[in-house]
């Protein structure tokens, strides 16, 4: 193998998170990022769920506990408004649904293979007891 | 100095585009990265990252994937904060010599590191980097065990833990050694700002995060990160456990400037007893059989008695 300079990498010690040139990844939203294949957004880890979170925008106030609390990036909200969940990157942890404050809540979880419709159309109702 | 971001509240911040992925390979639950991304979005600022060996490290880089959209290296377990030291020292001389190629960027230096690797191990270095004042951030990931090699105990594990290397049984209730208190250890170097965090108090810890953005010299923060596997509760309940901890009090949240001006950044409405704390954790639960239960009176005592300091100390304004 050659010898390589100190500022000289070996193949594989270096990764690049998006094809060329990105200026500003902060101000550049996912949809909009020119990932590269080495990085995890272009994985999926949807295989570790048993059960998943479904989201019933009804009752949601977009008040994003469910986006600051997720620990998977999961949790799609833009401009201020939660719009979805990334179901690629999901775990099915549930910590959205704990943390979600209305009353029914706006996500619960259900077994993976649960048909997101009907889940939406038999939603919960207010719980009193809580309230 | 860049502007600060601006984040009056939950809705303004959740515009931030992340800086993190997911598909990396933490456990579901783990808060680990919930602590990371409430780093990284505190500010747009480019980022020049580390971290050291450890869950968070082996979780987000495992070839040919990497979880970070922001410059981030590692090298040891106990190295990442001088190998960010390193590109912060470059960076200085670079600017020194007007050498820099986008000078009007200001990247922050962040080293991310476990409590094995910050109370135990790499721990030498962090000091080394607090005393020579260089200008980087290091965040503990306090988990207060080895998790990613399967639970061994560290300097930051409790009394009355069970951890592999302190196992819990018939003739031992586990850890027997308290806590080491990190954040005085490290404030004492005289550094700018050194903190407690909890990601369930978002807003402080942001707070913080951007303060220690801000200031000019090395900056200690200590973060709360129950870990569902070693802690044993189910992933559901991170941030119920995060809350029990801030608001039992077992993790104060407070902050020190300038090695002495110490501020309590949060006081619970509703005190839980540290009790609820330790029965909701699977590696506490032998403190309740009755030959054990007087431990969880010391707890309580030994958590009174930080707070009482702590607040002595607040008000004396040494
Ligand atoms: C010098 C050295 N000693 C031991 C190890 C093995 N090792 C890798 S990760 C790890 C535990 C990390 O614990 P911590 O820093 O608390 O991070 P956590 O995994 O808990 O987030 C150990 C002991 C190592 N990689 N290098
Ligand atoms: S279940 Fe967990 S990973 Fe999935 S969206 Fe909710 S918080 Fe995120
Ligand atoms: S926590 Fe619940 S109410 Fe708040 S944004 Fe998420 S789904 Fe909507
Ligand atoms: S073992 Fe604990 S710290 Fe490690 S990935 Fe799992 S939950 Fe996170
Ligand atoms: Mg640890």
């Amino acid at each position: 193998m050659a010898k390589k300079g100190w500022d000289e990498f070996e193949i594989g010690a270096m990764l690049r998170t998006f094809d060329g040139k990105i200026d500003d990844i902060a101000g550049t939203r996912q949809e909009d990022r020119a990932y590269s294949q080495n990085s995890s957004y272009t994985a999926s880890v949807a295989d570790w769920r048993l059960i998943k979170p479904v989201f019933n925008k009804d009752y949601c106030i977009d008040c994003q506990f469910c986006w600051i609390y997720c620990p998977d990036v999961s949790i799609i909200s833009r401009d201020k408004k939660l719009i979805g969940v990334d179901m690629d990157h999901c775990k099915g942890c549930g910590i959205c649904v704990e943390v979600c404050p209305t009353n029914p809540k706006s996500l619960l979880m259900f077994p993976e293979q649960a048909d997101e419709e009907t889940e939406i159309a038999s939603w919960p109702k207010k719980d009193e007891e809580e309230a | 100095m860049s502007e600060m971001k601006k984040i009056k509240n939950l809705k303004e911040f959740s515009t931030s585009a992340d800086r993190f992925e997911g598909a990396n390979l933490l456990c579901p639950g783990c808060a680990h990265s919930i602590i990371v991304r409430e780093v990284l979005n505190a500010t747009n600022d480019d980022m020049i990252l580390s971290a050291s060996t450890g869950c968070l490290e082996v979780c987000t880089a495992v070839y040919p994937y990497t979880s970070w959209d922001a410059s981030w290296i590692h090298i040891g377990f106990e190295n990442g904060s001088t190998a960010v030291a390193g590109a912060e020292s470059m960076y200085k001389a670079l600017k020194r010599k007007n050498r820099l190629k986008q000078p009007e960027r200001n990247p922050k230096f962040v080293s991310f590191a476990g409590d094995g690797a910050s109370y135990d191990i790499g721990f030498q270095w962090i000091s080394g980097c607090m005393e020579r004042g260089h200008n980087i951030m290091h965040v503990v990931l306090d988990n207060e065990v080895y998790a990613n090699t399967g639970g061994q105990r560290s300097s930051s594990t409790p009394i009355g833990s069970s951890a592999t290397t302190s196992p819990a049984g018939r003739v031992s209730y586990g850890e027997k050694k308290n806590k080491k208190d990190i954040v005085s250890i490290m404030a004492a170097h005289g550094i700018p700002y050194a903190a407690q965090v909890a990601p369930n108090k978002w807003k402080d810890m942001v707070k913080k995060i951007q303060h220690g953005f801000s200031v000019d010299g090395p900056v200690f923060i200590n973060a709360v990160s129950p870990c569902t596997t070693e802690w044993k509760f189910d992933p559901k309940d991170t941030m119920n456990i995060t809350d029990l901890a801030t608001d039992s009090l077992v993790f104060p949240l407070y902050e020190i400037i300038d090695g002495h001006e110490l501020n309590i950044t949060y006081r619970p409405k509703n005190i839980v007893p540290v009790e609820e704390y330790l029965a909701a954790q699977g590696r506490f639960k032998h403190l309740f059989k009755d030959e054990y239960k007087y431990l969880i009176k010391e707890w309580q005592d030994r958590v009174d008695e930080k707070w009482a300091y702590l607040q002595r100390r607040e008000e004396s304004r040494v």
